[in-house]
């Protein structure tokens, strides 16, 4: 195998590990913002460790796919994490899958848990599988848009080849880019839960989007499926990162020392970036569920607007 | 006389005719009419789909059949286009018959000889109006297919909403049927040969070749479910039989695609690039119209039934940018447009079909259409079951099965819309890919709903517990059609390939996709876009193995079974999950307007309180209703010529005669 | 790959974009405080993109522009508009007319009709922001929208004053500014308009008891 193909791997792995320790970063910037001491950065990997240790708890009427879903979910967000360039835009399975497919992916994820929430047959999980395709169905567009927006930009739906055009233009001001980067942000927050469209520390059953979702499961599937929901932020803010921050990702013609320096570039990027999320989060507050549609159309109605303006203007 | 593609696919059309008139010689014996017969009729479908592969690669085929009147002979013409829809045909028909002859019981409605010759009569109409060349053959074979497809839906015509929706159907058929026969009118340009190569040769002034696609476009839209012509197909498809209906939705609405393009793009040469216009709106409101409709059902066959308008809606849009780019001679791109539209075609035959056959399989075994009385189904009906959420995956378009494939090719040709000249059509291109992305996010939402509210959860009635799995034709049935999903997701290369013969006749230029490797589709250059379904696949399947490997080695498998989360509540009944309205519900709040909702709510001081929803479509109150209101009224009042005097009628004899030897002076 | 712009057609760009983003956000927002912060940022937005066509054009007249701009579009309007929804007591819109999802979707309707409408005119125009002629026009039907489906008579003044913001834009993209003398008439209507509107305001409401514009339906003859 060639050295480049090594490193994507690596790059793989790195994301899937460092993902909860991602999640862990935002958690104590909310702490610190909310004058808290916090539980500390590692702590993430202390609960799934904790999780991996139990004895799973299954109900009465689960079918095989309720076991399934949580392996699918962390096999679709690995994928992703091997699509998405994180440091390099050699990313290994990039030729494989481009940006639609990408969304395809995350849906994919998305109708396996919905279907593994209605599998036990209670009034929690179908309201959390309801909610969740709503959010879903609206966010997926908007997603869907902004990638058109970059594809047409750069000429390409592929993802490291979007962030290498992207990279390579000298500053230059893309207003289309602006509002797809609103909108962006708008889906990084629907889709994976934040506030304010879901609490992920909520335990009030009829205010949960995601978490009804997995209100059954229990030990490893958990540990999975919390370890799938940071990958999945953790890959979200790689493709942010990707598209309007694409400088300092190591491109097709770099050497060991562009490498080198793209891994510190991309911690910093990570790090701003978790901290600008946790702000988001501490100034907002959580909409009422029928408000969740508004938010998303907006952002979706934002994202034909970048690439209309692009069409205008040619930039 | 030789083998040859064409005599192969006469050979199966005068086999299926032969088979359906083998079941009038025992029609009620269900062993021979129903086992073998179909079986048999499985058997051609093979080997239609034998011949239509086949004669993709051959050169094009045409004969005069030595039948119908003197001087009308039936032409017949086999070319790309029409290989491709007879292999969909062969396809599709080979897995709805096998699972057709475990299907249909003893003492259920119509005799089994007598279904056997309506179904065979249908199928093989079909294959006749796929090989027609010229407007005669096309009209007979098209009414035969109506009127075959009209017996199967009325099959239970004891019950009085089949037989109104029986009429229905045969009512907006007849009307589509006289588009076309208006549309062949115009098309033979004033040579008065009706065959399909004088209209070839005919060039129609522009106006009239517009008028002439109007009409097309009118008369197929109608059979295909195009809004607003669409109001027949949430009726007849749930009223007929589950075979019935799948073969409806999967084969016939796809027989009206093969009329569009065979008048837009074959026999009118090449389509003005404001007609393509003009089919993308029609086509983007019919798939968002339909997946809303859908999201809101609580029949599973209306639901399937929606979604079929949907998925020709995302069909004709994918033909609308094809017309677009072939009328601004962009021919690379119309290529991969209509490339994409036809492959939809074939994708969606299999997974509606598959889904049909299930939700008969789910009939057979409840007797319960329902949604708000089935649930739990996926431990009585485990084959159904799984078979099942492959073609609910597929119809979501997930990858790597073959929905997403032929959405990611239009996504492709959406994207390179900016080069467009004409500046509105531009702007509204990406607007209709906006609408595209809805639906397919919406496709989703309706997929979760179907197969979570039959499928999975608690049984929320006591008879459900009695269920029984499909049998064993039909299970390979239904796994003939899985498997037909699975294929066209892992090979898009092969098919593409495939499909460029028909570029290449209809269009003159392939989309040459790059096939250095048969596992990496590159529609157009490998810098721009690829896809791999096959390494995808790969990769997800190991990344699964690797963790559940991982996870059972550094750790343990035990599991412990209890009851579920109550939240406090402690009487949990099944009846307590989500309905099919309440998963329809945040889809009515947002899309309100769209329906027509009545509501029945209950008072406080009901002693038996209900509450009613029903949603209706606002297309009949706007378009039908006022339509059949005139038609009454004039009727009412050519009523009043009918006296029932003698002497009146006398008078109105001798009145046209005078008239008449007035004129004569 | 488009030639990079030169800097300042780009930053002019960008300041089309944020006063179409704005524009576009009026039409979600539901509180009147957020309204005004929105027309002030477009203010801002207007008074630097006017700024730096002055700079690259040389037209030195748009320098006064621009300050004017600032003075009154960023400073003394909001004033007056926070002083009154403080004293009027108005926090809320109720709702809408129509629901705010369809009022989006006609005003990315309205969006891609402004855009066609206006190619064919910027050709004809020789400044150097000739293609923001489209979002300028944009910015205007949006604006009308917002002024259609309010009920509160203090975001319909708001949608008024913004589309007077579109208008400045499209005249300084297009055509290099308005004549000095026109350009102070309008600043100075706008300002007498404010000052009469929030004497009415104050009478609507002794009347009606609040600022819901429905309730002078019930003026007409019946």
């Amino acid at each position: 195998m060639s050295t480049w193909a090594i490193i994507g791997l690596f790059e793989a792995v790195l994301a899937i590990l460092i993902a909860p320790l991602f999640i862990g970063w935002i958690d104590q910037c909310r702490a610190w913002l909310q004058n808290r001491r916090g539980a500390g950065m590692l702590q993430p990997y202390r609960t799934i460790r904790k999780l991996l240790h139990k004895d799973a708890v299954i109900a009465h009427g689960a079918s095989s796919l309720f076991r399934v879903s949580p392996y699918v979910q962390f096999g679709a967000m690995a994928m992703a994490a091997a699509i998405i360039p994180v440091f390099s835009v050699r990313a290994p399975l990039g030729v494989a899958a481009d940006t639609i497919a990408l969304v395809g992916v995350f849906a994919l994820a998305r109708v396996f848990i919905a279907l593994a929430a209605m599998d036990i047959g209670t009034a929690f999980g179908s309201l959390g599988a309801r909610r969740e395709m709503l959010v879903g169905f609206l966010a997926e567009p908007a997603l869907l848009m902004v990638f058109l927006t970059a594809s047409m930009i750069s000429q390409s739906t592929l993802l490291p080849t979007i962030a290498d055009v992207l990279g390579q233009i000298h500053f230059t001001i893309f207003p289309s880019l602006a509002f797809a980067g609103i909108a962006f942000v708008m889906v990084l927050l629907a889709e994976n839960a934040r506030i304010p469209i879901d609490n992920p520390t909520t335990h009030l059953e009829l205010t949960m989007i995601h978490e009804a979702m997995v209100l059954e499961y229990s030990a490893r599937h958990l540990a999975l499926i919390e370890w799938s929901s940071a990958l999945k932020l953790f890959n979200y803010a790689t493709i942010g990162i990707a598209l309007f921050l694409p400088w300092g990702l190591a491109g097709r013609t770099g050497g060991a020392l562009e490498l080198a320096l793209a891994l510190p570039i991309a911690a910093l990027k990570l790090v701003i970036l978790g901290a600008a999320l946790a702000l988001v989060e501490t100034l907002s507050a959580k909409l009422r569920i029928f408000r969740a549609p508004e938010f998303l159309a907006t952002a979706f109605l934002l994202a034909v607007l970048g690439l209309l303006v692009h069409l205008l203007l040619g930039s | 006389m030789a083998l040859t593609p064409l005599s192969l696919v006469l050979g199966v059309a005068i086999a299926w005719l032969a088979i359906g008139a083998a079941g009038l010689l025992r029609p009620h014996d269900i062993r021979f009419a129903g086992r073998a017969l179909f079986g048999l009729g499985a058997v051609a479908a093979l080997l239609l789909l034998a011949a239509g592969i086949w004669s993709l690669g051959q050169p094009v085929q045409a004969w005069v059949l030595p039948l119908g009147l003197p001087d009308l002979p039936l032409h017949v013409r086999l070319d790309p286009l029409a290989s491709f829809f007879l292999a969909l045909i062969g396809a599709t028909a080979a897995g709805i018959s096998v699972y057709s002859a475990g299907y249909f019981r003893a003492g259920e409605g119509a005799l089994p000889g007598l279904l056997c010759l309506q179904y065979h009569v249908f199928l093989a109409s079909m294959t006749m109006v796929v090989l027609a060349d010229d407007a005669y053959t096309f009209m007979v074979a098209w009414e035969t297919m109506a009127l075959a497809s009209y017996f199967l839906v009325t099959t239970q015509h004891r019950v009085p909403e089949i037989r109104k929706a029986g009429f229905l159907y045969l009512l907006l058929a007849h009307v589509g049927a006289i588009g076309i026969l208006l549309c062949f009118g115009v098309l033979q340009g004033g040579s008065w040969q009706f065959t399909f190569d004088a209209m070839r040769a005919a060039t129609l002034p522009p106006t009239w070749a517009s008028i002439a696609f109007g009409l097309a476009l009118f008369g197929f839209g109608a059979k295909a479910g195009l809004v607003p012509l669409h109001v027949w197909l949430p009726e007849a498809h749930p009223a007929a039989p589950s075979p019935v209906s799948a073969l409806m939705s999967g084969v016939m609405l796809k027989t009206a695609i093969y009329g569009i393009v065979r008048v837009s793009f074959d026999l009118l040469h090449t389509p003005l690039w404001w007609w393509g216009a003009v089919a993308l709106a029609l086509g983007a409101f019919t798939a968002v119209f339909g997946a809303v409709f859908a999201a809101v059902q609580t029949d599973m066959k209306r639901l399937l039934a929606y979604s079929s308008i949907e998925n020709i809606g995302v069909i004709v849009t994918g033909l609308g940018l094809a017309m677009l780019f072939r009328g601004l001679k962009m021919n690379a791109l119309a290529a991969l447009s209509l490339s994409a539209a036809l492959y939809h075609c074939i994708n969606h035959a299999q997974f509606k079909s598959l889904l049909f056959l299930c939700t008969g399989s789910v009939l057979h075994a409840t007797g319960q259409r329902n949604l708000g009385k089935l649930g739990g189904l996926i431990h009585r009906m485990p084959w159904v079951a799984w078979l099942a959420l492959v073609g609910t995956l597929a119809m979501a378009g997930l990858p790597p099965l073959n929905g997403f494939v032929s959405e990611w090719l239009l996504l492709q040709a959406y994207l390179f819309t900016p080069g467009l000249p004409h500046t509105i059509v531009n702007m509204l291109v990406p607007l209709g890919a906006a609408a595209f992305a809805l639906t397919v996010a919406l496709s989703a939402y309706v997929m979760v709903k179907f197969y979570g509210v039959i499928f999975l959860g608690r049984a929320r009635e006591a008879i459900l517990t009695q269920a029984h799995d499909a049998g064993w034709l039909e299970r390979i049935g239904l796994a003939w059609l899985a498997l037909g999903c699975v294929a066209l997701g892992m090979a898009p290369v092969a098919v593409l390939d495939a499909l460029d013969t028909i570029n290449r006749s209809l269009i003159g230029t392939g989309i040459g996709a790059q096939t250095q490797n048969w596992w990496l589709l590159t529609p157009v250059d490998a810098q721009r876009a690829s896809y791999s379904p096959l390494v995808f696949a790969a990769g997800m399947a190991i990344a699964i193995a690797i963790t559940y490997l991982v996870v059972r080695r550094l750790y343990h498998g035990r599991v412990r079974r209890s009851d579920p989360w109550d939240c406090g509540f402690p009487a949990q009944t099944p009846r307590m999950q989500d309905t099919a309205e309440g998963f329809g519900q945040p889809i009515r709040h947002v899309f309100g307007p769209f329906f027509r909702i009545e509501r029945e709510l209950p008072t406080p001081f009901d002693k038996e309180p209900r509450y009613a929803l029903r949603l209706g479509d606002r297309w009949w109150d706007w378009l039908y209703l006022p339509i059949a209101r005139s038609v009454q009224e004039t009727a009412r009042v050519v009523g009043y010529l009918q006296q029932g005097r003698i002497a009146l009628y006398l008078f109105y004899s001798f009145a046209t005669l005078l008239t008449l030897l007035a004129f004569a002076l | 790959m488009n030639p990079a712009l030169p800097l300042s057609t780009q930053l002019i760009h960008l300041g089309a974009a944020v006063l179409l983003l704005t524009s576009f956000a009026m039409l979600s927002q539901r509180r009147i405080v957020s309204l005004v912060n929105l027309f002030t940022v477009q203010g801002v937005a207007l008074s630097v993109s006017t700024a730096i066509v002055a700079y690259t054009s040389g037209q030195h007249h748009l320098y006064y522009s621009a300050v004017l701009s600032v003075a009154l579009k960023v400073l003394l309007l909001p004033w007056i508009l926070h002083r009154l929804i403080a004293r009027l007591n108005v926090r809320w819109d109720s709702e809408p007319l129509i629901n705010i999802p369809t009022t989006m979707l006609f005003g990315i309707v309205l969006v891609v009709f402004a855009f066609g409408l206006a190619q064919p005119i910027s050709q004809m125009s020789t400044t150097i922001a000739r293609s923001t002629l489209g979002i300028a026009l944009a910015v205007v039907m949006l604006s009308f929208l917002m002024m259609i489906t309010r009920r509160k008579a203090i975001s319909q003044v708001i949608g008024f004053l913004a589309m007077e913001n579109g208008l400045f834009f499209a005249a300084t993209s297009a055509t290099y500014g308005m004549p000095m003398v026109v350009e102070l008439g309008v600043a100075l209507d706008v300002l007498i308009g404010m000052v009469i509107l929030g004497v009415f305001f104050f009478q609507i409401r002794e009347q009606f008891d609040s600022l819901d514009l429905q309730h002078l339906e019930q003026l007409r003859e019946d």
